[in-house]
């Protein structure tokens, strides 16, 4: 060996213990589906089949929602905050023992690679049932008035870039706030979800509390327009969030909906360029670039374009890419085919529409859903790679001549989840915050998470917090 | 060389160019450092960086109490880390004071170590704080006794007080005398210079100065060799080279004593400056008490067994 190449270092599979097939996890137990249908959820670095997963109709779902309006009224109403909190400590503590196995399951159902799924996904997925456990017994100090009070049964829809996580914002503070949950995971990725539903279990979570439904789109549909539901909360496509909003617009059920995003990542040219080049790295490429916040598109100040698009092409050149369980892999597979389709798509337009593209050489597997980290230059606010959200990992790269410009630009969208300040001018990341429409705001640094910060969006990224005070007063009564 | 049209000398040009240096974000730094701290190394490339790892050390005594016999024992350990296994490469280079060279030398050429240079801290070493007069000599001295590499410290005091073109105008008096002669270390003592904008100023002042090096540490100051600061010094590398096709080589040296700091550095010079840089020609680790864990761990590797300490040799 004449360079320094590194030997495979893939974790090992043996800890997991996945089932053949998955039933439904209502009041307590794994039970068939009604309907007996199934379908498979893939590993998408190798399109093997991982296990065969329930598909709940409408009859199955009445039967999650009767199981927790009925653990709602009989236990968990009853219960006290510190109560509560001993089982959300207990969730918590149970994810950190087994954070190993949820790292592996997560890695092997979405594709994601085990460096994220270990140093990321997992831990912050324990980090929320500990914050949230906190809160449990202290709700009437959180500003909700003396008695905050929970609707009751909350529907729950998470997708499938963050499984387990999206899991967590939804089910901690539910739990917390003294709501009974009916969840359903993307059809994609319901590993995890399942396996958690194995921690309910084990924590000894009155029954019914926790119900874990899988299924596709019209399993989400119908639970969304279940009539015993009294709220629900969303996190997925724009697309979807504006379907569930209609369908709700009739009733009076609250909604929160975490959506789409296109983030602008501005780069002003006194900004510290390598970690600036990291940090967009980690923006755009992070989990695929399967992240609603992601910084998908960087507004570069034009006198440094040609420095900074050199530096981050070799950087990119770097970027590992490949068997998503191996310990030094950067960037993993594809979550689905579809998701690939609709990538390539989008960056067919790109260069239809006259972008130069530019993707990192690297060596794509044969098997499974792969896409090469890929930059976009020379792209105006008059594309569609500047407009539309990809959704992989695809940058697109714009110019602003000014401060003015760079906000004006990174506002032009009907988006506004998140956006990156990238300057050593303390008092031009105060401006640019003070005046970028995005939920989140970073400076000099991306894509971070804490269970006490709020996120959320501006626009069409949806409505309503998750996470820290705010987050809690989606799940109580009459919160504002 | 043509980086040195960038600037004349002169106090003001060098601090205009300095200025035009992008700043460093310390969390940012620490950041990419951390996670190219958690890369896996096993195997086949563990094998291979632990070999290389021990064909770059520098391996040094630099103690007030040194005597011949010490310096006689750290050359042959020098030569055959591993008197037991010859397919052990030899070590970069011995490093020690100015007083110790030539027996260092005379040693190693007696022993068979004649491909082995002999490295002595020069300059006053490790504070920096004696006239210049007193640290020409001190360089010349140890490059008549045999030296042919010089690792001198820069002055501090002036580097921090904004005399930039007093540390400047010293690292060119040194490299003028190592000429052909001797390669050129430049430490710069990162951990009294403390903010990673320091490291990075610092590390363009002595390469536009002329060094062949730049090395982190004395060995005599913590913090020392730590990894956002490698980083950045290899990051100054690799830009450098963009601007002046020469390739200047790095040197971490203090703190870094077990086989996984060792790989993790390699990693960083991978990664960062990229594989030009991982030969003893451009990138050394300053160390003494690494060795012997590079040692064990290699027979660890061989034998698929960890030995105790009483079977790699204490100096």
């Amino acid at each position: 060996m004449s360079d320094f190449e590194y030997a495979p270092a893939p974790e090992s599979k043996a800890i997991t213990n996945i089932s053949k097939d998955y039933g439904l996890f209502i009041n307590g137990k794994f039970i068939a589906s009604h309907n007996k249908r199934r379908f498979e959820t893939i590993n998408p670095a190798n399109e093997e089949v991982l296990a065969k997963i329930s598909l709940a109709d409408e009859v199955d779902i009445d039967k999650a929602v009767k199981a927790a309006r009925s653990a709602y009224i009989k236990v968990w109403s009853k219960m006290s905050g510190k109560e509560r909190a001993k089982y959300l400590f207990r969730i918590a503590r149970l994810l950190q023992e087994r954070a190993r196995e949820f790292a592996v399951v997560e890695t092997l159902d979405n594709g994601k690679p085990i460096r994220e799924t270990r140093d990321v996904d997992i831990p912050l997925s324990a980090a929320h049932f500990f914050y949230h456990a906190g809160w449990a017994d202290k709700l009437e100090f959180a500003g909700f008035g003396e008695k905050p009070k929970a609707h009751g049964v909350v529907a729950q829809i998470i997708p499938w870039n963050f499984p387990l996580l999206m899991l967590a914002w939804k089910i901690a503070p539910a739990l917390a706030t003294g709501n009974t949950v009916v969840l359903k995971p993307a059809e994609t990725t319901p590993l995890t979800a399942l396996l958690f539903a194995e921690v309910c279990q084990q924590a000894d979570l009155p029954p019914g509390v926790v119900n874990i439904i899988t299924g596709d789109g019209s399993t989400g549909s119908a639970l969304v327009k279940h009539p015993d539901i009294d709220k629900v909360a969303f996190t997925g496509s724009t697309e979807v969030g504006k379907l569930i909003a209609k369908s709700l617009a009739v009733g009076n059920t609250p909604v929160t909906l975490e959506l789409g995003g296109k983030g602008a990542n501005i780069v002003f040219e006194d900004a510290p360029l390598d970690q600036a080049v990291e940090g967009i790295i980690n923006g755009i490429f992070f989990n695929q670039g399967h992240v609603c916040c992601a910084g998908s598109r960087l507004l570069l100040q034009e006198n440094i374009h040609d420095e900074f698009l050199s530096k981050l092409q070799k950087r990119m050149s770097k970027i590992r890419l490949g068997d998503p369980l191996d310990k030094n892999t950067d960037i993993g597979a594809i979550n689905s085919a579809a998701q690939l389709a609709k990538i390539h798509e989008l960056s067919s337009s790109g260069k239809a529409e006259g972008a130069n593209i530019w993707s990192a050489p690297c060596q794509i597997p044969n098997k499974g859903f792969w896409f090469a980290p890929t930059v976009f230059t020379g792209v105006t606010q008059a594309h569609r790679i500047a407009r539309e959200e990809i959704f992989g990992p695809v940058l697109s790269v714009l110019t602003f001549r000014t401060p003015q410009e760079a906000i004006e630009k990174a506002n032009n969208t009907p988006f506004g989840l998140s956006a990156g300040v990238w300057s050593d001018k303390g008092s031009r990341i105060l401006w640019a915050g003070n005046h970028l429409k995005a939920g989140v705001i970073w400076a000099n640094t991306f894509n971070k998470f804490d269970p006490a910060s709020p996120f959320g969006g501006y626009k069409e990224s949806g409505w309503g917090r998750e996470g820290g005070r705010h987050g809690l007063g989606a799940y109580i009564k009459g919160a504002k | 060389m043509s980086a040195l049209n960038l600037i004349d000398g002169s106090e003001t040009s060098l601090r205009r160019f300095l200025q035009t240096l992008p700043g460093v974000d310390q969390v940012g730094a620490q950041e990419r450092a951390a996670v190219l701290g958690t890369r896996s190394i096993k195997t086949t490339s563990k094998k291979w960086a632990i070999d290389m790892a021990i064909s770059m050390i520098d391996l040094t005594t630099l103690e007030g109490a040194d005597t011949a016999g010490k310096i006689r024992s750290l050359c042959s350990k020098a030569l055959r880390p591993d008197p037991q296994d010859p397919l052990v490469p030899h070590v970069g280079a011995v490093c020690v004071y100015n007083d110790m060279v030539g027996i260092a030398r005379n040693h190693l050429d007696s022993i068979g170590g004649q491909s082995i240079p002999v490295a002595a801290v020069a300059t006053a070493f490790p504070s920096g704080r004696a006239s210049r007069k007193v640290k020409l000599q001190d360089t010349k001295d140890a490059i008549s006794l045999g030296a042919t590499e010089i690792d001198m410290v820069i002055d501090r005091g002036a580097f921090l007080s904004g005399q930039l073109g007093e540390v400047f105008d010293e690292i060119r008096a040194i490299k003028e005398i190592c000429s052909d002669k001797a390669h050129l270390k430049v430490i710069l003592e990162t951990g009294e210079l403390v903010t990673l904008d320091n490291v990075r100023k610092a590390s363009y002042l002595a390469m536009l100065a002329g060094a062949d090096f730049i090395k982190t540490s004395t060995g005599k100051v913590t913090p020392a060799a730590t990894a956002p600061v490698v980083l950045v010094m290899l990051e100054a590398v690799r830009d450098f080279f963009e601007l002046s096709q020469v390739r200047i080589g790095v040197k971490p040296a203090g703190g870094i004593r077990t086989t996984k700091d060792a790989i993790k550095q390699l990693v960083l010079v991978k990664e960062i400056a990229g594989s030009e840089w991982l030969n003893p020609e451009l990138f050394r680790i300053g160390a003494s008490a690494l060795l012997n864990d590079l040692l064990m761990q290699r027979m660890k590797l061989n034998t698929g067994r960890y030995s105790s300490a009483n079977y790699v040799t204490v100096d």
